[in-house]
């Protein structure tokens, strides 16, 4: 290779700032101007093509600006990127503050998104982070068309299926610009993963989903009648005692009140009982599903999500998710470090980026209402109110209330005598643009 | 229903605190315990190169709220710092980089306090005793192999863990150098790993109650067998295979799956007979300690317990005289939840606890004994630390710490006895033992490249391979050929032989990894420094804290390929 080749120090122009210094930047440029052992030479070439790639043509969109988000805008920021929008309808509590580092004790109680943005672009000038405090859903096709990349950093199952569904439902085969790639964060205690998803061409959240399995709910009699350990009286309280008592007020698990209520009368439960252990603490983390989170966990995992943005848009390096590459590193830290990064295939049979049905066994003297029940249950569907229909008929619609009233009927009937073996059945959830379609054999 | 209230709800004594709602998602990680450990920390970050992995991992360290940190720098802030550093303004330019980071990380936390040491390296270890108000260090290369000599010597004396750190663009690595015994109670396993039922081991207020439990199980009414907490149906049908088998106890594979039939045989699907179905095959294992536990039982600070020793050593002694009496560990004395009626759970819960409470009484009574002939004047050991001890009693670790290996300039690398290992490593697929080997002749070039002497200002000017503007080819060979040579000294060191082609590929490997190391000049990306810094920030919570357990003794993450690997060095 001749030294010749790369320019060693790239000052590209900057539209309309004829001030604006890249001695900042000084590393990065001369990162970028020098070929890399690992990167394609047909993909990458050094100097002020990656350079520009990053700090012009690339529009990023971060969904979440809480643990992972706040990394991830920093992380962002010192990568080169200036033109980033964030999404995040939360506001900022106390609780954040030990790893969300980008918020302060006087901002407890305004919006995320806004302080987030406005803290980076403050400490990192020329950097334009534009916040947008809401749902991703309140956003169309049209808002997520002009980005090049997505990067979640979600502590929430439903939003992630929601925009992988909404990236995958946006590709067009002519328009190449179409393809948004999504990366993905997630975290618990001291592990998590990352994950690169191309949109169609590489398995998505929803093939994934069974990697999340939701945790087993406590039977409702056990809760009722024999509890036995201090979460089953906090549940008792949480889902009994509350629409017994005070079906009138809407729980509200950030209001201390409402918390200090079920942490009573669980404790008077377990009293009586004899059962030992009830806490606030274990209040508020079963009914608040608390997932422990720290500050390094977040920093290892949004570290990861912007270094493969980084790789996939100056092409410096190659990025996991090409296809038939791995796609998807698990980090796990509590007994050494481990690692373990791999390639998730991609599902004929996803209801998202699929194309074939799934085959599901139902019995068919079980009552349609036992087989709704069983989807929210269910690793790969995890569907809390689902629509079902066959070609031909509408079995059940929870919605709007004219149709749930006129298909309720069915919810007492036999699978048997609403179905036929090897007949198709279409379930899906208005809280996704998704449907499963599966073909029911009778077991 | 018109609402009813409880006439006089309980008092509530536990309301959390302002700082309990601080770290609440931390403390349902490490405890009020490892809350407190990490608020008695000072930790020493000394930096010379662009230093953002090691501000990283103190952001990650400040937030969860550690006693103090300072950070040796004698460097001035200048434009392409701000470029990669977050812990640094424009406003920082030509200030101090110590003390401006130091004011920009205080900020994430008013109950932490920070120090900058503004001078150079040379003259802060030239006096005497500077190491002893900091509980770990951490270096960041590049540095001179004798100043890092001489910190590992002063930590090691004082029993400092400590951190050695590289970050060069889309590469990381760190060492830890711990103390020759650091043992660990509260390793934190998982949740299914903790279930100890004893049931080819019960005692006797365990039988009673199972015989009780199961007593004319066969004309129960199917309410009653179904709330039969399944331990008890375990212990029944365990006994009932022993009378059929003259009272041998089912250890063998065939012997539990028949055991296993039997109850499904007679509970059909029942609930709590299928809990007993699943349990089987993992309940019916003799309480045996696992190699790493046996390990510390027979430790030579176990076996000569030393009157200064650590409590721990006096606790292992005490649980190995125990164990040695009864042949099985002190009881944890948890109980998974399982389908019964509430007393009846309620009831067994209390036989486990009350068992688990004389195991620890017993093992109390014999730390006793050993302190009084230690010539302790009182007993001194927390009785909370053996408590805690009797319950983790089969998952306590112990990491025999291990000294970092220090790259000198014109000695070759010694592996001495991990050279056989290492060098097998050389072309284990999943390893990195080749970018471990990199980096060392990373050291070995900043040594040999760097002018001997500090500047003038007081900073050092430490040349890395590949310096923004240097030749960085002529560097990536120059890098290339020590770290082969490293690669050629360890195949010998080990005596073994590694053929082509995997030898042409190993030294292929070698020269990207080196090429790709001169690319960055030595200069950070921030998201790998980032990510660099989070691992660093969890290996040291774990250190500080002594709970999970810590990387023993060196990891290397690469970037590229997103992902990591351990070795023992």
């Amino acid at each position: 290779m001749a030294a010749t080749m790369q320019p060693e120090a790239v000052r590209p122009s900057m539209n309309g700032e004829s001030d604006f210094s890249r001695a900042k930047w000084a590393y990065l440029d001369s990162f970028l101007s020098r070929p890399g052992a690992y990167s394609d030479p047909e993909m990458f070439v050094p100097g002020e093509i990656p350079v520009k790639s990053i700090s012009e043509s690339a529009q990023i969109l971060v969904i979440g600006a809480g643990g992972l988000g706040c990394e991830i805008l920093k992380n962002l920021a010192l990568s080169g990127f200036r033109n980033i929008h964030v999404i995040d309808m939360d506001t900022i509590d106390v609780s954040n503050l030990n790893r969300q580092f980008l918020f302060r004790a006087k901002d407890v109680g305004k919006p995320k998104a806004s302080v987030a943005a406005e803290f980076v672009m403050k400490r990192v000038p020329g950097c334009n982070i534009t916040p947008f405090v809401g749902k991703i859903q309140d956003k169309d096709e049209a808002y997520y068309k002009q980005f090049n990349l997505v990067i979640c950093g979600l502590d929430s199952i439903e939003a992630r299926r929601w925009i992988n569904a909404t990236l995958i439902d946006m590709v067009d085969d002519e328009d190449p610009d179409s393809l948004k790639p999504l990366i993905d964060g997630g975290t618990e205690g001291f592990k998590g993963q990352s994950r690169v998803i191309l949109p169609t061409m590489t398995s998505c959240i929803e093939c994934q989903l069974d990697m999340h399995a939701p945790r087993a709910a406590v039977p409702l009699c056990t809760l009722a009648t024999i509890p036995r350990q201090p979460q089953h009286c906090i549940e008792w309280a949480h889902i009994i005692k509350w629409e017994e008592e005070r079906k009138d007020i809407q729980l509200d698990t950030d209001e201390p009140e409402h918390i200090t209520w079920l942490y009573q009368k669980a404790l008077s439960r377990a009293e009586e009982f004899g059962i030992q252990g009830v806490t606030y603490s274990m209040t508020q983390g079963v009914v608040k599903n608390i997932i422990p989170a720290i500050a390094s966990t977040n920093a290892i995992i949004a570290a990861s999500c912007c270094n493969e943005a980084f790789k996939l848009i100056s092409s410096s390096a190659p990025s996991l998710g090409m296809p038939g590459t791995n796609n998807y590193m698990q980090y796990t830290g509590d007994a050494g470090v481990y690692t373990f990064t791999f390639e998730h295939q991609k599902k004929d049979d996803c209801p998202v980026c699929g194309n074939l049905p799934k085959d599901l066994t139902v019995d068919p003297e079980q009552t349609l209402e036992e087989l709704i029940e069983s989807f929210a249950a269910r690793p790969e569907s995890q569907l809390k109110k689902p629509t079902l229909k066959t070609e031909g008929k509408s079995l059940y619609f929870p919605y709007p209330p004219s149709l749930e009233e006129q298909t309720r009927p069915n919810l007492k009937r036999k699978m048997k005598d609403l179905l036929s073996n090897g007949e198709q059945l279409a379930v899906s959830d208005p809280a996704y643009p998704i449907s499963f379609r599966y073909n029911v054999s009778f077991s | 229903m018109a609402p009813k209230r409880t006439a006089t709800p309980p008092p509530l004594h536990d309301l959390p605190t302002a700082k309990e709602k601080k770290y609440d998602r931390q403390l349902r990680l490490w405890g009020a315990s490892g809350q407190q450990a990490l608020e008695e920390t000072h930790i020493l970050l000394i930096d010379n190169g662009s230093g953002v992995t090691g501000t990283e991992a103190l952001k990650n360290l400040v937030l969860p709220g550690i006693g103090q940190f300072s950070i040796l720098d004698p460097a001035v802030v200048t434009e392409a710092d701000l470029g990669v550093n977050f812990f640094l303004e424009d406003e920082s330019l030509g200030k101090f980089r110590a003390e401006e980071t130091v004011r920009l990380l205080v900020e994430l936390n008013p109950d932490v306090k920070g120090t900058a040491v503004k001078e150079p390296l040379e003259t802060f270890l030239a006096k005497d005793g500077v190491f002893t108000p900091y509980t770990l260090v951490l270096v960041a290369a590049p540095i001179e192999p004798t100043n890092l000599a001489q910190i590992q010597k002063h930590t090691a004396a004082l029993n400092i863990p400590l951190f050695y750190l590289h970050s060069v663009g889309y590469y990381a690595h760190f060492s830890i150098q711990l103390p020759p015994a650091f043992p660990i109670v509260d390793t934190h396993p998982d949740a299914t790993a903790l279930d100890d039922l004893r049931v080819l081991k019960p005692w006797p207020e365990l039988i009673k109650f199972s015989q009780e439990k199961t007593n004319g199980i066969q004309s129960m009414s199917a309410h009653e067998k179904g709330h039969i907490p399944y331990v008890c149906l375990l212990l029944h049908y365990v006994d009932k295979w022993m009378a059929e088998n003259d009272g041998k106890l089912p250890e063998a594979y065939k012997d539990k799956t028949a055991v296993r039939n039997m109850i499904r045989a007679e509970g059909g699907d029942e609930e709590n007979f299928e809990e007993a179905y699943g349990a089987v095959l993992k309940s019916l294992n003799p309480p045996k300690p696992s190699s790493s536990v046996r390990e510390i039982l027979t430790a030579p600070e176990t076996q000569q317990l030393s009157p200064n020793a650590a409590s721990f050593w006096f606790i292992a002694r005490a649980v190995q005289e125990f164990y040695n009496k009864h042949g099985v560990l002190p009881l944890p004395g948890g109980l998974p939840d399982m389908k019964a009626h509430s007393n009846d759970y309620i009831s067994l819960q209390k036989i486990y606890k009350e068992k688990a409470r004389q195991d620890f009484a017993e093992v109390t009574s014999t730390v006793q004994q050993l302190e009084q002939t230690a010539g302790h004047s009182k007993p001194i050991i927390d009785p909370k630390e053996i408590e805690n001890f009797c319950k983790g009693a089969a998952h306590i670790h112990l990491v025999r710490g291990r000294p970092l290996q220090i790259a000198q300039p014109g000695a070759d690398v010694k592996f001495n006895d991990r050279a056989k290992a290492l060098a097998n490593e050389l072309t284990n697929p999943e390893g990195l033992m080749g970018l471990y080997i990199a980096f060392l002749a990373f050291d070995d070039f900043v040594a040999t490249h760097s002018p001997p002497t500090t500047q003038a200002d007081g900073t050092s000017s430490l040349i890395a391979p590949g310096e923004p503007g240097a030749d960085h080819e002529a560097d990536a060979a120059k890098l290339t050929g020590i770290a082969h040579k490293i690669v050629d000294n360890l195949i010998t060191e080990a005596g073994t032989r590694i053929e082509d082609p995997e030898y042409s590929e190993l030294k292929e490997e070698i020269e990207r990894l080196c090429t790709e190391i001169t690319r960055a000049g030595g200069k950070e990306l921030h998201n790998i420094a980032s990510l660099a810094g989070g691992m660093i920030a969890q290996e040291i919570i774990k250190v500080l804290t002594a709970q999970y357990i810590p990387v023993h003794n060196c990891c290397l993450f690469d970037g590229i390929a997103s992902r990591s690997s351990v070795l023992r060095i």
